[in-house]
């Protein structure tokens, strides 16, 4: 069934008796193609690709619970491209072209808004790092745009530009940047996988692979044995965990990040605002909440809740730039889990054991990733090489030295 | 979190900065063989159980030592502190 605005008036003339369900719910089939492991963003949108794009048949998504119930429902909703390094930027840059083109392409509202991301900085050597960062998003085709402090005081006059510690210098504007209904995305993807003849498996966790001579053969799950002759794992939080049942350690540890909710105010913010001086960052929801987090908790974790240090840490980041919000009260609280890789960037890769592709490593910026993630996660099963803008997202890189580290901070997991 | 320091008593786990895996107390060897693959192991690849955890946390705001802390991941309950001086002697290090 094809949505459109006339479908829905139609519709309510009739009473809206023709609506039927956005995808089916169908038993495993004994052997696919293509097995993909994780009924989230990513594992969603890798099916969407591989059968609208590459042309392959025969594809099931296997999910432990009900599909988006892991961080596509979890994340604070923002996408962007405003990284530096050429093996992120040009992915990054490929994933906001397709969330531009998002909603026509799979024919739903993922009400993705291009409201704007902001990037605080508040000393001159920061300004001089966002310009270079300014200017590596400008080559690699995005936009960037710097703002001094008398626009950003005539723009956004509630920060709080007469903090004595943190003064705001200005910052960095990414106009494209913004938020989508998270959500949304995962039943866009899941909807279009359906229409194109994928079995979404919900409810069929993976319990162990069945690998012979070093070729993967399918899975073992709690609704029994899958063939596959390619199965592609796509589990974020818990890649960990379930490459173990291959037998393979990762360059990846799980950490839990938390997120929070105001109660529902009236419009405030007009887009994405970070502080440049310490963890936080804030965007107001469709719904008059503020949405915002910062830090992870920063010790390994599977436990999908944080503790108390880093709510105050959030509460007094947010505190330092934008004082106001201190009159509103928090509506609720939650944690996900991250796989946070060892350089901070992803990877899309083959492995040592033939037919088994992985999929992770996201960190806590895998959301604005869905698209291009399972673009170039379908070109490599399809292809058998990686897509030109995901070249650089090996599993290996950290024995060859190329490591992709924005930050610069080393194999310390939780200080990406 | 509590974490209860084996010479200071139970302390708050803000006290405290977060390093990894216990394993990283077993340094390789430099002049081994496979020296190389080694410590492509040792800094990169990481067990990352969902349970059980054996972990070291610096005491930073306190006595600056190392601990090794047995945490579940899954509950964040922590069974058992240990200084991770008497870990790594235990396992035939001189310090
Ligand atoms: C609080 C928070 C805020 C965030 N904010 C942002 C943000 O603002 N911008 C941004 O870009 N990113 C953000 N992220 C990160 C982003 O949400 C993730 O990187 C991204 O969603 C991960 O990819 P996914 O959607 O495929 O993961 P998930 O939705 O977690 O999908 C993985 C799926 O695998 C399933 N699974 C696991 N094990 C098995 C098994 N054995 N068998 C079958 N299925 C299994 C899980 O149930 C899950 O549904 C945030 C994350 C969190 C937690």
């Amino acid at each position: 069934m094809q949505y459109s605005g006339f479908k829905v008036f139609l519709e309510g003339l009739r009473g809206n008796k023709g609506w039927t369900p956005a995808w089916r719910e169908p038993d495993p089939k004994s052997e696919y193609d293509v097995i993909i492991i994780g009924a989230g963003g990513h594992g969603l949108s890798t099916a969407y690709y591989l059968t609208k794009v590459f042309g392959v048949k025969n594809v099931a998504v296997l999910e432990k619970g009900w599909l988006g119930s892991g961080n596509i429902g979890r994340n604070t909703t923002i996408i962007r491209s405003n990284y530096m390094l050429p093996g992120n930027e040009l992915f990054y840059e490929f994933s906001l072209k397709l969330w531009e083109g998002l909603e026509q392409d799979f024919n739903y509202n993922a009400m993705i808004s291009q409201r704007s991301i902001l990037n605080l900085f508040h000393s001159d050597s920061q300004r001089d790092v966002f310009v270079r960062r300014a200017n590596a998003m400008i080559l690699a085709g995005a936009d960037a745009e710097l703002a001094d402090e008398e626009q950003l005081r005539r723009e956004l006059p509630f920060l709080d530009f007469y903090n004595a510690r943190f003064p705001i210098k200005g910052g960095l504007y990414q106009r494209r940047g913004g938020t989508v209904r998270h959500d949304a995305v995962a039943w866009g993807y899941a909807r279009g996988a359906d229409r194109n003849g994928v079995d979404i498996i919900q409810n069929c966790e993976v319990t162990g692979f069945h690998i012979e001579n070093g070729i993967c053969k399918g899975v073992q799950t709690i609704k029994g044995a899958i063939g596959g002759k390619k199965v592609a794992v796509c589990v974020a939080g818990s890649s960990g965990r379930v490459m173990a049942m291959a037998g393979m350690r990762l360059p990846i540890e799980s950490h839990v990040l938390q997120a929070f909710v105001s109660e529902g105010l009236k419009p405030t913010l007009p887009g994405v605002i970070t502080f440049g001086a310490g963890h936080f960052y804030v965007s107001q929801s469709d719904k008059g909440g503020l949405v915002f987090g910062g830090d992870l908790d920063g010790y390994n974790s599977y436990a999908q809740r944080g503790n108390l240090p880093v709510v105050e840490d959030v509460a007094e980041g947010g505190m330092a730039i934008m004082p106001m919000i201190g009159r509103a009260r928090l509506l609720r609280s939650w944690g996900g889990i991250m796989d946070m890789s060892m350089d901070g960037s992803p990877f899309i890769d083959k492995t040592d054991i033939k037919g088994l592709y992985f999929n992770g490593g996201w960190c806590y910026g895998g959301f604005k990733a869905t698209p291009a993630s399972g673009y170039c996660y379908a070109h490599l099963l399809a292809k058998d090489e990686p897509h030109p803008v995901a070249t650089e997202m090996r599993l290996d890189r950290f024995k060859r030295g190329h490591l992709i580290d924005e930050k610069g901070q080393g194999n310390q997991p939780n200080l990406h | 979190m509590i974490i209860n320091h084996p010479l200071l008593g139970p302390r708050d786990a803000s006290e405290f900065v977060y390093l990894g895996d216990e394993s990283l107390i077993n340094r390789p060897d430099p002049n081994s063989e496979d020296a190389d693959d080694r410590f492509y192991e040792y800094g990169y690849l990481r067990d990352n159980p969902a349970g059980d955890l054996r972990e070291l946390w610096y005491h930073e705001q306190g006595d600056r030592s190392w601990l090794v802390v047995t945490r579940n991941t899954l509950t964040h309950e922590i069974t058992s502190v240990e200084m991770a001086r008497d870990v790594a002697k235990a396992k035939g290090r001189d310090k």
